[in-house]
């Protein structure tokens, strides 16, 4: 068995190490990497019991402690080679350097991995501390309180796209409160019922020993538990003005619940979850924005889902996930590409439920080639225009789905009639 | 026969080596730190790049016994920890009420002894063993859900589990652990803080034709330059699920059985079931792509021969 003991008795010649794991340790935190006090003490551990004979095996030794997601790798790489390369030097050459790593970087297309790394090389000190400003939130209570009733119920059926700038802050100010119960299904575990529809042993023969002999049988339920939810959000041109707002539907959603996942695409796909995370929607939106760079472009329906399938489904879709896909189908290049990549989606995830804005017009047939593609492999189709109808939306996630495409027969026989 | 902990990076790598795995020496450095500092090793990677074996080599290797968890969604603590024997405890109970030989009390303590305790996973790997801590493998942890998640964190953290009839059990030495994690889902840092974690990944070329010599000694040089030659050209296409080395072994298995000595279109074609799982991958690859491909290392095994 290990002995940590042995370490610990080796000499310690280790003052300059110890300086500089430290230093080392600032810079990948200052670079985004979460690292504490603890995993510089656990670092220093580690070296010891490797020792120094190899410049490999201290990459790899430090990889072992600091590294924990695979994405943080190129980061640390980087840093490592720059920073054992010659950490005294560091503090003096950190101007002379910085544009070598831009360079050496730039061929392999990781410019945003250096740039991180060069902003973190060049915080570091005492005064970087995380940027930061309060939301002020009196401020937004206090508004909502000014809206009245006959305001509100009169907002709620105004199309997105016809709002002006007061009604969509107001608007916005309404979903920011909105509550969306997702319908919950049976999990594995299971809690004390008395009207259980199972027996719980466990209970029953303490209970029974309590009493003396074998008395009532204790019973359990099914815990139950809303399964994930993942919305696909077109952002593209033909969207723009209800993609704005779609977008503070999210950041309400997955600030009030566990296992939301957020993603956005117009000609390429963006997973925004972390940013939503934010709990200011204004803060979030300022970083949605920044980090989003095809807003109101065109649209390429079928690639970005294929790049969802590919990347994301398999670690956000895995436990039954809901779907809410958010679009308008118009789709530039329609080809096999969506159709087959729809049904991928559509065959991998609980439910699928197609919201569209171009709904809201009565006579709304989906002709175009996006929305043909489309049809076959949805589950459910509402529209989403204004706040009516995101409310509406509750009345469908709150109970589970019958069958599959459900609410697409029932749309069809509604248009026929 | 139990042998020592590795004393050095080199030993680990032998020790591997002597169970025939083809590591990398990144691999053994992680594992040493993991054995000598008592920690759990978190291996992260896609399907089939070895992580299980990994614990079973070092339970072989170290003669210790090897406790495996599957992990999958709703795993608890009856399936993953410990639970009662209920019928033995409810015989027990009408025995010595026929008998009427005990108080209630003693009858109590009784059936709440170790004798009714059926134990699972990870409580046996906290118990003595005289053949050394055994080696407790938790396979694909992001299959489970956050709650047992949590509750691992305990036990990895203080070797202890708290059973509420008996009091705390604690290991005297703490199990070796390996946790592996295909990354379906992401999980969390408080967890993974407790371990070393490394990445397997996919080996190139060179590793994959050392350990395809490990593993199928029978395939001759030339089919697994080309099986290999072949993989390694197929991970670079985009493909839903990309082939892992236990696809190439499997493969290579069966192109032997097949009595191939050396791929051609046709052998290929037959057989991309054993390297591809998904019906669109295949018919990505199948027929015209594959023969692209397998030109390409041909040409390439060729003009490498021809340098030699």
């Amino acid at each position: 068995m290990p002995e940590p003991a042995r370490a610990a008795e080796r000499p310690t010649s280790q003052g300059r190490l110890v300086d500089n794991l430290m230093f080392f340790a600032r810079t990948l935190r200052a670079a985004g990497l979460p690292i504490g006090p603890g995993r510089v003490i656990e670092a220093l551990r580690a070296v010891e019991t490797v020792g120094l004979g190899r410049r490999e095996d201290l990459y790899w030794t430090l990889h072992a402690v600091f590294v924990n997601r695979q994405d943080q790798r190129p980061l640390f790489d980087q840093a490592f080679h720059v920073f054992w390369r010659n950490p005294q030097l560091l503090e003096r050459m950190m101007a002379m350097l910085l544009p070598s790593i831009g360079r050496a970087e730039d061929e392999d297309g990781q410019e945003e991995v250096s740039r991180r790394l060069a902003e973190a090389l060049r915080r570091e000190g005492p005064e970087a501390a995380p940027l930061g400003t309060p939301g002020e939130e009196e401020d937004e209570v206090e508004l909502d309180a000014t809206m009245t009733f006959s305001d509100r119920e009169l907002l709620q059926k105004i199309d997105f796209e016809k709002m002006s700038a007061e009604e969509m802050a107001r608007a916005k100010r309404l979903i920011a409160v909105m509550r969306l119960p997702i319908m919950e299904v049976a999990t594995r575990r299971f809690r004390p019922d008395p009207h259980g529809r199972r027996i719980d042993m466990r209970a029953t023969l303490r209970a029974s020993l309590r009493a003396g002999g074998l008395a009532t049988l204790k019973r359990r339920e099914a815990r139950r538990r809303h399964p994930p939810l993942v919305i696909l959000c077109d952002i593209s041109g033909s969207m723009s003005r209800y993609s704005r707002i779609v977008v503070h539907f999210m950041h309400a959603v997955t600030n009030d619940r566990d296992r939301v996942f957020a993603f956005v695409f117009g000609t390429r796909l963006t997973n925004i979850t972390r940013l939503l995370h934010h709990r200011d929607v204004d803060v979030a939106l300022d970083l949605v924005s920044e980090r989003v760079e095809d807003w109101s472009g065109g649209t390429r329906i079928g690639h970005c889902l294929a790049e969802f399938n590919a990347r994301w489904s398999r670690r956000v879709l895995g436990q039954g996930a809901v779907v809410l896909f958010i679009s308008d189908g118009l789709e530039r290049d329609a080809d096999q590409v969506l159709g087959r990549e729809m049904e991928r989606l559509h065959k991998s995830c609980r439910r699928l439920i197609w919201l569209n804005p171009l709904l809201r017009y009565d006579a709304y047939e989906p002709k175009s080639m996006g929305a043909k593609a489309i049809m076959p492999h949805i589950d459910d189709f509402r529209p989403v225009h204004n706040l009516t109808s995101l409310a509406d939306l509750t009345s469908v996630l709150a109970r589970p789905g019958q069958r599959r495409m459900e609410g697409v027969s029932q749309w069809m026989q509604q248009r026929q009639a | 026969m139990t042998r020592l902990l590795p004393n050095s990076v080199d030993e680990t790598l032998d020790l591997l080596t002597g169970g025939r795995y083809v590591a990398d020496r990144s691999l053994a450095t992680a594992l040493y730190l993991a054995l000598r500092l008592g920690r759990p090793l978190f291996l992260e990677g896609e399907a089939g790049v070895g992580k299980t074996e990994i614990a079973k080599v070092l339970a072989e290797t170290l003669g210790r016994r090897l406790l495996r968890l599957q992990c999958y969604e709703g795993l608890d603590v009856a399936s993953a920890v410990y639970e009662w024997n209920y019928p033995r405890q409810m015989v027990e109970i009408r025995l010595s009420e026929a008998a009427g030989d005990r108080s209630r009390e003693s009858l109590g303590s009784d059936i709440y002894s170790e004798r009714f305790l059926i134990k699972r996973p990870l409580l046996q790997a906290l118990e003595p063993d005289p053949a050394g801590a055994p080696v407790l493998l938790i396979d694909e942890l992001d299959r489970t859900d956050e709650p047992f998640e949590a509750f691992l964190l305990e036990v990895l953290s203080d070797f202890q589990i708290t059973v509420p009839e008996l009091g705390t059990l604690r290991a005297t030495v703490p199990p070796i652990v390996v946790i592996t994690s295909n990354r379906t889902r992401e999980i969390h840092d408080a967890l993974k803080r407790r371990c070393f974690y490394y990445w397997v990944d996919y080996p190139d070329a060179a590793r994959e034709l050392e350990i395809l010599a490990v593993k199928v000694p029978q395939a001759r040089t030339e089919l697994s330059r080309q099986v290999v030659g072949f993989v390694q050209k197929l991970r670079k296409v985009e493909l839903f699920k990309l082939p892992g080395i236990a696809e190439t072994i499997d493969w290579t298995q069966a192109l032997i059985e097949l009595n191939q000595v050396a791929l051609d279109p046709k052998a290929v074609d037959d057989t991309l079931g054993v390297l591809l799982k998904y019906q669109d991958d295949i018919a990505k690859i199948r027929g015209s792509e594959a023969a692209v491909l397998l030109d390409q290392v041909k040409s390439e095994l060729a003009a490498a021969g021809r340098h030699a």
